[in-house]
């Protein structure tokens, strides 16, 4: 297995003299693959996204050639493109890169699938606390309009089309692709009942929508750069292209790597590039997807058969980082957020923290997950300040169990997840916090010690 | 409602952008924020008419995202953020050292009307965590030391406010 990055996306970010000025990007071949694709039929572009199997980078993994397919074309109606840039999973910091480094990277990306769907109006929704890469993104967009890669009869095709920036303000719900369009369309961000599943049918403003995050869409560039069939072979079959992870927590060197799918197994991120723990300490859990993916627990072994027939049996460091691998790993590669917790940190803390953040960013739109997330909060709150019992981590469990699946939208899983794969994998601490307290309370002392992680 | 005259121009200009005016309302609740520093109900009044709607389509967008608020904070907005890989790299240290150098509790505003420290969620660049936000400008891997450090220039005045027109 190769050990370097092979950087697609992420090609000139970080480039000694690379500006995020449209000179800059001229001068390194930007828009050419824009003015390939405007020659070509919208269709062909289409087939070569199915051809090249790349999967969304934003959460869910779904092939985007196939969400294209989705598309209601005989409506009638207009169709909207929206560019999912709410960035808001914890542990995720990949789409920032692009918008401050390389924003007209995305601008191309964007037109060219906006092209490809032939879509009317598009949009890029960004989180309200992104203030300078919206500042960025308007200063791109105009030397974008002056140079006719968007607007009016673009590159004197015939067709227009404008990017709208749309700032968010500050809730996590927008990143889901029902909720981002309710909040586009004025509304608080109360995500929709499915079916319809994809927005693809109804979407914003009852028109046929696609909703594409920012990696996915400059993927589309590239795609069009090499053909699908070339970037199919970038990674395994099922998992092709590139992905960037970022990787946060207890590393010595934290960060974003682009690596090809399969290219680089959990312990190579961790060891290799990353620089390991810190003197000293060993590995414990590592959420590999973002806050809502299960956790792994460094210990385990993961058993069981890939789709292809083939048999693993893996330790943690043994995984291979790409969708499948993760999947069968019982977690997944989710939005590439790879958070790294070494033997310094409090489980049940962890557990706290991430059940806070859920607590406060439950829409509220259906009971379980209003009700039931901030009990799980309630729960794990009162577990760090001293009243923790043996119970608890069946409690939570039982709680988590009554919200997954029993939900408007899928944030109901991203809040339960957590918990079930926490205690699941780490039930024994749970249990020796409730125990430790005892004992302290027993010898007089205070049950609580002091929290770092909430 | 006393807006300023470019503030105004923004806003007509993004309400044409939109194919329904009802789009422009967070928007418009962001740019009359920057004007004004919050939402009045005078305010939201104000919106909710240029963009023929009821007050209380704006109201329930002020009560739901987080970042719209109904007071105004301090001269310096101090956002810590609090989620896990922050949380992991001592963000509470962080914030701790914050509150007791600028004797302000997270969650208020000072009494002389300093600074309002606040705990945020995950702002998006967890590999340079502990990130803590003044006005619209950034700081990474503000350990409790440069945390001290930033403490002291906001009481001196000597920090940017970190708003783009200030
Ligand atoms: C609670 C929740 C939060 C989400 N947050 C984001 C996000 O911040 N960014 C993103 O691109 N997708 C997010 N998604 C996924 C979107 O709903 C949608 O699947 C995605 O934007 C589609 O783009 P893709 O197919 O290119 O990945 C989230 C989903 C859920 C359920
Ligand atoms: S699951 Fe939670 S966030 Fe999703 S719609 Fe229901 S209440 Fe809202
Ligand atoms: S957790 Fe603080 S920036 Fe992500």
């Amino acid at each position: 297995m190769a050990l370097k990055e092979k950087r697609l996306i992420m090609k000139h970010v970080d480039e000694p003299g690379y500006t995020n000025d449209i000179d800059c990007y001229l001068k390194h071949g930007g828009y050419e693959d824009l003015k390939k694709a405007v020659a070509l039929k919208p269709e062909y572009i289409c087939a070569e996204v199915m051809e090249s199997g790349v999967r969304g980078r934003g959460g869910a993994g779904f092939p985007a050639g196939m969400k294209w397919k989705f598309l209601d074309r005989k409506s009638g109606k207009p169709i909207y493109l929206i560019c999912n840039c709410d960035e808001s999973e914890p542990g995720t910091f990949k789409d920032r890169q692009i918008v401050h480094k390389d924003p007209h990277q995305l601008i191309e990306g964007m037109m060219i699938a906006a092209f490809a769907i032939q879509a009317k109006l598009a949009f890029i929704y960004i989180r309200g606390e992104f203030f300078q890469g919206y500042r960025i993104l308007e200063k791109a967009i105009e030397e974008a309009r002056a140079g006719n890669f968007l607007g009016e009869n673009i590159l004197d095709t015939g067709y227009s089309c404008d990017i709208i920036v749309h700032r968010g303000a500050g809730a996590y719900i927008c990143g889901e692709e029902t909720g981002l369009i309710e909040s586009l369309e004025g509304k608080r961000a109360n995500p929709r009942i499915k079916p319809p599943y994809f927005p693809a049918a109804l979407g914003l403003y009852q028109c046929p929508t696609i909703v594409n995050n920012v990696e996915t869409l400059c993927d589309v560039k590239h795609i069009v750069n090499m053909g699908g069939k070339e970037f199919a072979k970038i990674g395994t079959s099922g998992n092709t292209g590139t992905r960037t992870w970022c990787v946060s927590g207890h590393v010595m060197n934290p960060g974003y790597y682009e690596f090809a799918c399969a290219d680089i197994t959990l312990g190579q991120l961790i060891y290799d590039i990353c620089g390991g723990l810190k003197p000293g300490r060993k590995l414990k859990a590592v959420i590999p997807g973002g806050s809502s993916a299960k956790v792994l627990r460094a210990d385990e072994r993961f058993r069981g058969t890939l789709q292809d027939g083939t048999e693993f049996d893996w330790g943690i460091e043994d995984i291979p980082m790409d969708f499948d691998s993760l999947a069968a790993c019982g977690s997944m590669s989710g939005s590439g957020g790879v958070i790294v917790m070494d033997d310094s940190t409090d489980i049940v803390e962890a557990l706290a923290n991430i059940n806070y953040f859920y607590a406060h960013e439950s829409c509220g739109q259906c009971t379980p997950c209003r009700e039931g997330v901030p009990w799980l909060r309630k729960v794990t709150r009162r577990m760090v300040d001293g009243e923790a019992r043996e119970e608890d981590a069946d409690l939570l469990k039982s709680i988590a169990d009554q919200i997954a699946g029993r939900t408007i939208c899928a944030f109901g899983e991203a809040a339960s997840w957590p918990v079930q794969s926490f205690i699941e994998k780490f039930k024994d601490e749970f249990v020796e916090k409730a125990r430790e307290q005892a004992a302290r309370r027993k010898e007089g002392k205070k049950p609580a010690t002091e929290t770092t992680l909430v | 409602m006393n807006l300023k005259p470019e503030t105004i121009e923004k806003i007509d200009k993004l309400v044409s952008r939109y194919p329904t005016k009802r789009s422009a309302a967070l928007p418009l609740c962001h740019l009359v924020q920057e004007d004004q520093g919050y939402l009045s109900n005078e305010a939201m009044e104000w919106i909710a008419r240029r963009l023929d709607l009821q007050p209380i389509n704006i109201l329930e967008l002020v009560t739901f995202y987080p970042m719209l608020r109904t007071k105004p904070v301090g001269k310096y907005h101090v956002r810590v953020c609090h989620t896990l890989p922050c949380a992991l790299a001592g963000a509470y240290q962080t914030c701790r050292r914050l509150e007791e150098a600028l004797h302000v509790k997270a969650g208020h505003t000072s009494e002389d009307n300093l600074v309002t420290l606040e705990y945020v969620e995950c702002h998006a660049d967890c590999g340079r965590a502990p990130v803590v936000m003044v006005g619209e400008e950034e700081y990474t891997g503000v350990d409790p030391e440069k945390a001290g450090e930033m403490a002291a220039r906001i009481k001196s005045g000597e920090l940017s406010i970190g708003m783009p027109d200030a």
